[in-house]
């Protein structure tokens, strides 16, 4: 064999162990986790661990349906503040900004990403959670979803920023010509032309987001109130059911996870396996929803 | 000669500090074809995206001179009427990626057409007089993208008809198709005279002869701006060309 041919074969096996690593890596992830969490689902059953709504420890109750939905909709919250906010921002620099301006605009989003998230939190507590809590509301202290999905928002916004530009810039030059070339405006380019041109990498881009508003774990303790109660809306307002005190799946986990023993760490090893299964499930429906209609 | 549909008068262009084109004064005649040949780099393509500001998308780029579309001077006019007027085929298909019927009403419903079946006498229409129709009128909610080129080039000139346009630009737009495919280009456009003003730029000379009515050639001076060298009815320039540097060109003696 010749040396060029042995290279060939030798990283072709280099490359094929890394990508089998990565693989292998979160196989091992779910299997430990699945392990750890079983016997919480045997002893507890699936039904009241998945729709339990109480969670005492102490009295044997590790019900986490409150959890699930207090992760839902900090999450629901994060991305409905944050992915317009995203896009919009993703839009200037891509379609309208001047080098000029994309030039302190663009770091500066990407700044955001590299602040950990415990200054988030810190943020959040601070500034977010006093501003929260001048909303009159029966039993309102500033902390809660409300300000964990301000907190989230901000935290989600360069990812989802940053490739839904890179999705918009990619889309070719020449839609951009051919909508303007029959008398759109700009607007109408981006909204009609360009935009669904780059649906596929927005959704993506929101899809990282959700990975990452549903993993996140120390900001939310920070300022989310962790009460293990199902959130309710205070008053006649459904909305002041962002108001309400919860409790993340992630932060259960790392609140407890110091002093638990027994059916108790166990437990905590099951509320990873439902993080685990949120997570792939929405990025299975996101994957879904790209491939669903596609002209490309 | 009717009175021209457009009108380019001491026209120049420059990109910046570079002039790309040096004081082209022409008469493009109203529903006729007229073809702008002359080799790479002479600002042809330039000269044509001038028509309906096309070239107002590179930030450095300066005109001076009048260009007129009936007489109204273009650049006083607002740029999303102008092309209305004036559609544009490009050198390379560039069909949205969407259906084949979203693609030809994409105009007239951004121009404010929202009425289904009017929408659908419009797409119908449009594929007709591209040549189209009987290709795909069993499934227009197929993706453009899944047609072949000459189709997709078919199917951008029908969304440039959808509009109806006075005058239709065409960048080269059979370079990019097979043989066949470019002969079905050239026989539409052919019949599109009737009802359009049309304005071609080739590098082929076989086809601005096979095509136009009319033929401008252009040349970059020692400062490598383009200028207008001869313009006239086609047949002339390609048989009794006035001027040396056409006659050079025309034999392929450079180009």
């Amino acid at each position: 064999m010749t040396r060029k041919l042995i290279t060939e074969t030798v990283m072709k096996y280099v490359l094929l162990v890394s990508a089998l690593a990565s693989m292998t890596i979160v196989l091992m992830i779910g299997v430990f986790t699945l392990k750890e969490g079983l016997p919480a689902f045997r002893e507890l059953g699936l039904d009241d661990l998945l729709f339990g709504r109480t969670w005492r420890p102490g009295e044997g109750q590790f019900g986490v349906l409150s959890m699930i939905v207090g992760s839902g909709l900090v999450t629901i919250g994060a991305v409905a503040i944050g992915v317009p906010l995203a896009l919009g921002a993703a839009i200037f620099l891509a379609e309208i900004a001047p080098k000029k301006i994309q030039g302190f605009v663009r770091p500066s989003i990407q700044l955001l990403a590299g602040i950990p998230s415990v200054v988030y939190g810190l943020f959040g507590m601070v500034v977010l959670v006093p501003l929260v809590r001048k909303i009159p509301a029966p039993g309102n202290a500033g902390y809660g979803l409300l300000a964990a999905s301000l907190v989230l928002a901000v935290m989600v916004l360069p990812t989802i920023a940053s490739v839904s530009e890179y999705a918009i810039r990619s889309v070719p030059k020449s839609f951009r010509e051919g909508a303007l070339a029959v008398g759109s405006t700009k607007w109408e380019t981006i909204t009609r032309v360009i935009m669904p041109a780059a649906r596929s990498g927005i959704v993506s881009a929101i899809v990282l987001g959700l990975g990452r508003a549903l993993g996140e774990t120390i900001a939310m303790i920070m300022v989310i109130g962790n009460s293990v109660i199902m959130p309710t809306p205070s008053t006649a307002n459904p909305l002041s059911l962002f108001l309400s005190r919860a409790r993340t799946l992630t932060g259960n986990i790392a609140v407890e996870i110091n002093y638990a023993t027994g059916i108790h760490e166990d437990a905590l090893f099951a509320t990873g396996v439902v993080l685990f299964v949120l997570i792939m499930l929405v990025n299975s429906s996101a994957r879904f929803l790209i491939s669903s209609k596609r002209w490309d | 000669m009717n009175e021209p549909r457009i009108k380019s008068i001491d026209y120049s262009l420059y990109y910046g500090e570079f002039q790309a084109l040096r004081n082209i004064t022409v008469d493009i005649p109203r529903n006729r074809i007229t073809a702008i040949i002359g080799p790479s780099g002479c600002g042809k393509s330039t000269f044509l995206r001038s028509f309906n500001r096309m070239n107002e998308l590179i930030p450095s780029v300066r005109t001076e001179g009048r260009v007129l579309l009936d007489g109204e001077n273009i650049f006083e006019q607002e740029v999303v009427n102008l092309r209305k007027k004036i559609g544009m085929v490009f050198q390379r298909p560039n069909p949205f990626p969407k259906s084949i019927f979203d693609n030809v009403a994409y105009g007239p419903r951004i121009h404010g057409r929202k009425d289904k079946s009017n929408l659908a006498r419009i797409v119908e229409t449009s594929l007709k007089s591209s040549a189209l129709w009987e290709e795909v009128k069993d499934d227009l909610g197929r993706s453009a993208l899944s047609l072949s080129g000459g189709q997709q080039q078919r199917l951008c000139i029908a969304r440039a008809l959808a509009v109806e346009p006075e005058v239709i630009l065409m960048d080269e737009p059979a370079s990019a198709l097979d043989p066949v495919a470019t002969l079905r280009i050239e026989e539409l456009i052919t019949t599109l005279k009737e009802n359009y003003t049309i304005v071609i730029v080739t590098h082929n000379m076989q086809q601005a002869a096979r095509v136009s009515d009319y033929t401008a050639f252009l040349l970059t001076d020692e400062a490598r701006a383009g200028n207008l060298v001869e313009f006239g009815p086609t047949k002339e320039i390609f048989t009794t060309p006035k001027d040396k540097r056409t006659e050079d060109y025309i034999s392929g003696r450079f180009g």
